[in-house]
């Protein structure tokens, strides 16, 4: 039976400790946060000030030191790579900063990959491809272009509807605006707050403060620490 | 579904297969080198295997019908095979016929183109009957029992231009040939093709003076599996005391024929490995090239869902992919190799499109495959276990 009401994501008193020779660095000292579903949030933070690696743990591609990080409902402390992996294919879409798509698949195909490891049929993950491309907003002729024939604008677009594809409940953006001009990087934030209204929670990592006005809730870092 | 449809079926919808056709492709060059030490390592193998295998057929070709037969020879010191031995070897079970053999070598001289040539021929006294089962006739007709005629091997009859009818003369005593015998080939009993077969009346007549015994004693036995068993009773009966006689099964010299040239089959086929062994290690290094500089590829993959497993995948799929064209180009250009060699060189194709013959292509083949997975295996393995979020920060 599950909890109707725990927060789809939950960190308690986590740390990251990276020892680099025999300096030992706290790139999170204990950090403990809740984030509700269907809240649009910004972690904000300059660099070096553990957000990244916060959103490592968000996005179960990293373990904390000590500390418990529950994505879900789901103890992400007792998984394995495969288990953190099956978590990642099914609750979480990733959105990169260098958008990250893989150079030898048209946009199309990328969109389909996740679903690919997801068991999806040859024929419906492509009609849920074209749907995804739809809801991203790019235009349907550029649906068989490889990443480099299309712009950088257009490359997020490909990259926001890869990680819808699996219809994750949570979409996790690192910087999604810092590779793009003011006007592409408005126009993307306004798609996330759009499909933030359909649903999704939407976690946004950024330094930059432009993007705060898009959230509800923002979490301010700094050296490691939740300071606001 | 037919498997000639569910392959390209399998290509088209498979994503796994598209990326590994992609990856293989965006490297071409090198994917076309690494290609090439497996085409070389394939054609090393199967075409040393085949050159083994001609080399076997080849030899064991020259050796006419050997097999079923063993020959009792008087053991050294001993002069003659006697009557009495002769009966105790009717006594073993399993044999088929015992053909007691009386020869002598002689020289016969004829003139040829102008020229004295000497001609080396063995003179054999075997009953008619026994001869039958040894021996087939060319043209004309055995002798009779008791008769001065005699039948002649076909080289004797080549040499000294004899057709059936005419004499030859042996010792001033001239015999008639009735007779010309197909040619057979090297054999472990007799000389067929340089013997002269006549009666033992007329043998006796030529050499008056051999009375003792025989000079040999041929056995075919009933079944060949039953040919050790035989022998073991051979050697039995006569040889209790001492050694009397020597048996000598004919199939021992085609098992130890098969023994030597499966060596040598091996032994190239192990150099032929060498070529494919460094085309191993050539697919290891391009795949673990191809492993690093996709690390962020594979970084991208596990941070949309991709497993261990889905990645080992990939990998494995790309080296098997490049070792199945590699290895069919391989077979095919040994195929077409082989056939080019032996029409020019050998000028004859029969022993290429044997059974086995093909089975070493075959196995080059599989062997080419077989590396290409080994060499994919460490990269594919290594690629898995990347962790993802070190595989997204690499550039």
């Amino acid at each position: 039976m599950q909890d109707l009401h725990h927060p789809i994501v939950e960190l308690q008193d986590v740390k990251r400790i990276y020892t680099l020779g025999t300096n030992r660095i706290y790139a999170l000292n204990g950090v403990s946060i809740s984030i509700e579903k269907g809240d649009f949030v910004t972690i904000m933070g300059s660099s070096g000030s553990g957000k990244s690696t916060l959103l490592n743990m968000i996005g179960c591609l990293d373990l904390p030191t000590s500390g418990k990080v529950k994505v879900n409902n789901v103890d992400l402390s007792r998984l394995d790579d495969d288990g953190l992996t099956a978590i990642r294919r099914n609750n979480i879409g990733f959105i990169f900063q260098q958008f990250n798509l893989i150079p030898t698949l048209t946009a199309i195909e990328n969109v389909e990959i996740p679903m690919i490891f997801n068991g999806a049929s040859p024929a419906k993950r492509r009609k849920k491809a074209i749907e995804m491309l739809k809801k991203a907003d790019l235009p349907l002729e550029f649906a068989e272009h490889k990443p480099n024939e299309m712009s950088g604008g257009q490359q997020q677009r490909v990259a926001i509807a890869r990680a819808l594809a699996n219809e994750p409940p949570i979409l996790l953006a690192d910087e999604p605006t810092g590779n793009l001009d003011t006007r592409t990087g408005q126009n993307i934030m306004k798609l996330l707050k759009e499909l933030n209204s359909s649903g999704t929670t939407v976690i946004v990592v950024t330094h930059d403060p432009k993007l705060e006005e898009y959230s509800h809730t923002t979490i301010r870092i700094q050296d490691g620490e939740v300071v606001e | 579904m037919k498997l000639t449809e569910k392959v390209p079926a399998f290509l088209r919808n498979n994503m796994y297969a598209e990326l590994a056709k992609r990856n293989l492709k965006r490297q071409s060059v090198r994917t076309i080198l690494a290609a090439i030490g497996i085409i070389i390592g394939v054609i090393a193998i199967s075409s040393m295997g085949i050159l083994g295998n001609s080399l076997k057929l080849s030899v064991t070709d020259s050796f006419a019908d050997i097999g079923d037969k063993l020959i009792v020879s008087p053991a050294p010191g001993e002069d003659y095979v006697t009557d009495r031995q002769v009966d105790q070897i009717n006594k073993v079970g399993n044999i088929e016929s015992v053909i007691p053999v009386i020869a002598d070598g002689e020289m016969i001289e004829h003139r040829k183109d102008g020229i004295d040539i000497l001609l080396y021929v063995s003179v054999y006294d075997i009953e008619k009957d026994d001869l039958e089962k040894l021996v087939e006739l060319e043209e004309g007709r055995y002798f009779k029992p008791g008769s001065t005629d005699c039948v002649v091997g076909s080289s004797v009859a080549e040499n000294l231009e004899i057709t059936p009818g005419q004499k030859i003369e042996i010792d001033d005593t001239k015999l008639r040939v009735v007779g010309i015998l197909k040619e057979r080939g090297l054999g472990f009993d007799i000389n067929t093709d340089s013997g002269v077969f006549t009666s033992s009346e007329m043998y006796e007549k030529l050499y008056p003076d051999e009375d003792e015994g025989y000079d040999q004693v041929i056995v075919i036995v009933e079944d060949i599996e039953e040919i050790d068993k035989v022998v073991d009773e051979i050697e039995e009966r006569i040889n209790k005391k001492d050694e009397l006689v020597t048996v000598f099964a004919t199939n021992s010299i085609t098992e130890s024929l098969d023994d030597v040239f499966s060596s040598i089959s091996l032994f190239l086929m192990g150099i032929g490995s060498i070529s494919l062994l460094v085309a191993g290690v050539s697919i290891l290094n391009v795949m673990l090239m191809s492993t690093m500089e996709r690390t962020k590829e594979i970084g991208i993959m596990k941070a949309v869902g991709a497993s261990r497993k889905d990645i080992l995948k990939m990998f494995l799929l790309e080296a098997l992919f490049l070792g199945v064209i590699a290895s069919t180009a391989g077979a095919i250009l040994t195929i077409g190799g082989s056939y080019l060699v032996m029409v020019l060189v050998v000028k004859n194709t029969s022993y290429l499109l044997t059974l086995s013959s093909m089975f070493y292509v075959m196995e080059g083949f599989f062997f080419g495959i077989a590396t290409s997975l080994v060499g994919g295996m460490y990269p594919a393995w290594k690629a898995s276990r990347m962790k993802p979020l070190d595989a997204l920060r690499y550039e």
